[in-house]
């Protein structure tokens, strides 16, 4: 693993804020560029939230895009949901979309968010105009489909930790902490970025609470679960989408996840899918070089 | 009521029994417990009890859906938490919940019955995300659950690996019963497991109660 890049992209909040209504969980909704600018929807990663995507937005919005990034269901300043599921996320960007357009949009997502998009562009074809996922494949390994065990007792413990974490981890909420405590957790997730940037990732993702702050994603949220990890048959999916498609890839390997790389992902891809590999940069590689992603990304639209 | 983090699960008394083990009754999908009123779990000795499934019958909606086969298993653990030990009968989706949790709480669970019923198998064994409706929902069962649930995948490999698990670690032979008369591919999967036994309900019955 190479050193972390110290550079710290420079960031600017959203221009507009308001909520949508989906299906009585009320998303928060976060736009930059000017509203009469063809639309794209940008979907964040897993425990991640819209403004992470403060210093690679606005990119986008200056090439001339009006930039829609919502909070997902129990993460950033989004309801907690009763339950949560891929499915549920996806008729989440459904409702952020239709408060948009009904017309076909431009769909952006990094990592758990790269599977939203895919899935959208697989399950609603008409309302979608342009796929692009950032660092969203599968890891080659996968470690999250709990009947992937090895051995017969390996798979008993697995699921009955499973179960029975979902029977205490329920109520309550993340730990609180300084600005530091905050940025150094995160920082153990994402050991790549610059620590200036988590610690403004603290200020306006994470909630201020009595004793210092607080990250606001539902502790109730899991990334295990039965079955094959929804990335990878996301990945299935692609073939099926008929419109651009981009995989922007990270080179660079964080922690124990090794994402497939581009000669592997080839024949999941449809024919017409293009991959743009960011060398040197890691899974967070749209924040790590946020002007050489959006320039592959804006290249795959025509700008 | 049972509460599971944010849901109320409706969990019926049917029939208090003359002690012994309890047999929890898992309904079909836009079932509720009521659908085994007149079935052969009036036969069983013990308590009988019937947990309605999250936007089902009596128990609360997950505003803006989110139903899935986890979902669906938590509401049964967290039952079982509250029961403890028992014998499991399921019709259609509540047989497959059924079959998994008793390959994930083979300790807990003594004897599984499945039988047909509504949800029993599906269009696909890979998920279709495309029923992604948006309703206010005012009517039970929530049309999101249904939507949901009759979208997400039943799967051989699971229902295979998961029988597999109950009749190793259960200590039961059999362990699983199938009284089913369909054939989906996961039930088919099923029945070639070791320590799974097709057979009728009152036999089904009278093994695991004893």
């Amino acid at each position: 693993m190479t050193a972390p890049i110290s550079s710290y992209p420079e960031p600017r909040a959203p221009e507009r804020f308001r909520t949508v209504n989906a299906s009585g969980i009320k998303l928060k909704v976060y736009e930059w560029g000017d509203l009469a600018r063809p639309p794209i929807l940008l979907a964040h990663g897993g425990f991640d939230f819209a403004r992470t995507f403060d210093a690679f937005a606005p990119l986008l919005a200056h090439a001339g895009f009006r930039v829609v990034a919502w909070d997902q269901r129990g993460h950033g300043r989004s309801d907690h949901a009763a339950l949560y599921s891929q499915q549920g996320d996806l008729r989440d960007a459904l409702a952020v979309m239709d408060s948009v357009t009904q017309d076909p949009v431009i769909v952006i997502g990094h990592s758990k968010g790269g599977s939203i998009v895919v899935n959208l562009a697989a399950s609603v074809p008409h309302r979608v105009s342009s796929v692009t996922s950032i660092d969203g494949v599968p890891t080659r390994r996968p470690q999250f489909g709990i009947e992937r065990r090895d051995s017969p007792a390996a798979l008993l413990a697995a699921g009955e930790a499973w179960l029975d974490s979902r029977l205490k981890s329920t109520t309550g909420s993340r730990a609180t902490g300084s600005v530091e405590d905050l940025a150094m957790r995160r920082s153990k997730m994402n050991p790549r970025l610059d620590i200036t940037w988590l610690r403004y990732l603290v200020t306006v993702g994470a909630v201020p609470v009595n004793e210092g702050w607080r990250w606001p994603v539902d502790p109730a949220l899991a990334f295990e679960t039965m079955g094959p990890w929804t990335a990878w048959e996301s990945l299935e999916r692609t073939r099926e989408i008929a419109v651009p498609i981009l995989l922007v890839l990270g080179t660079e390997h964080e922690g124990e996840s090794r994402a497939m790389s581009a000669d592997e992902l080839v024949g999941y891809l449809p024919s017409h899918a293009r991959i743009a590999e960011i060398s040197g940069a890691g899974h967070f590689c749209h924040i790590e070089q946020p002007s050489l992603v959006a320039a592959h990304i804006l290249r795959h639209l025509g700008r | 009521m049972l509460r599971h983090n944010k849901i109320d699960l409706a969990l019926w008394h049917l029939a208090q029994g003359a002690g012994g083990l309890p047999l929890l009754c898992l309904h079909g999908l836009g079932e509720r417990t009521d659908s085994f009123t007149t079935s052969a779990a009036s036969t069983w000795k013990g308590p009988v009890l019937g947990l309605d499934f999250a936007g089902h019958g009596a128990s609360s909606t997950a505003l803006g859906g989110g139903y899935s086969t986890d979902s669906l298993i938590w509401d049964v653990d967290a039952a079982l938490d509250y029961i403890g030990e028992s014998a499991l009968l399921g019709r259609g989706l509540g047989a497959y919940i059924a079959l998994l949790v008793a390959g994930m709480r083979p300790t807990a669970v003594r004897g599984t019955v499945l039988l047909d019923g509504p949800g029993l198998s599906d269009a696909t064994t890979a998920p279709r995300p495309d029923h992604l409706i948006r309703v206010p929902v005012t009517t039970r069962p929530d049309p999101i659950a249904l939507a949901e649930l009759l979208n997400e995948p039943r799967r051989p490999e699971l229902a295979r690996t998961f029988a597999r698990q109950a009749a190793l670690f259960s200590g039961l032979d059999p362990a699983i019963a199938v009284v089913a008369a369909s054939r989906p591919p996961w039930l088919a999967a099923t029945i070639e497991v070791a320590g799974v036994a097709e057979t009728d309900v009152l036999l089904a019955l009278e093994m695991f109660q004893s």
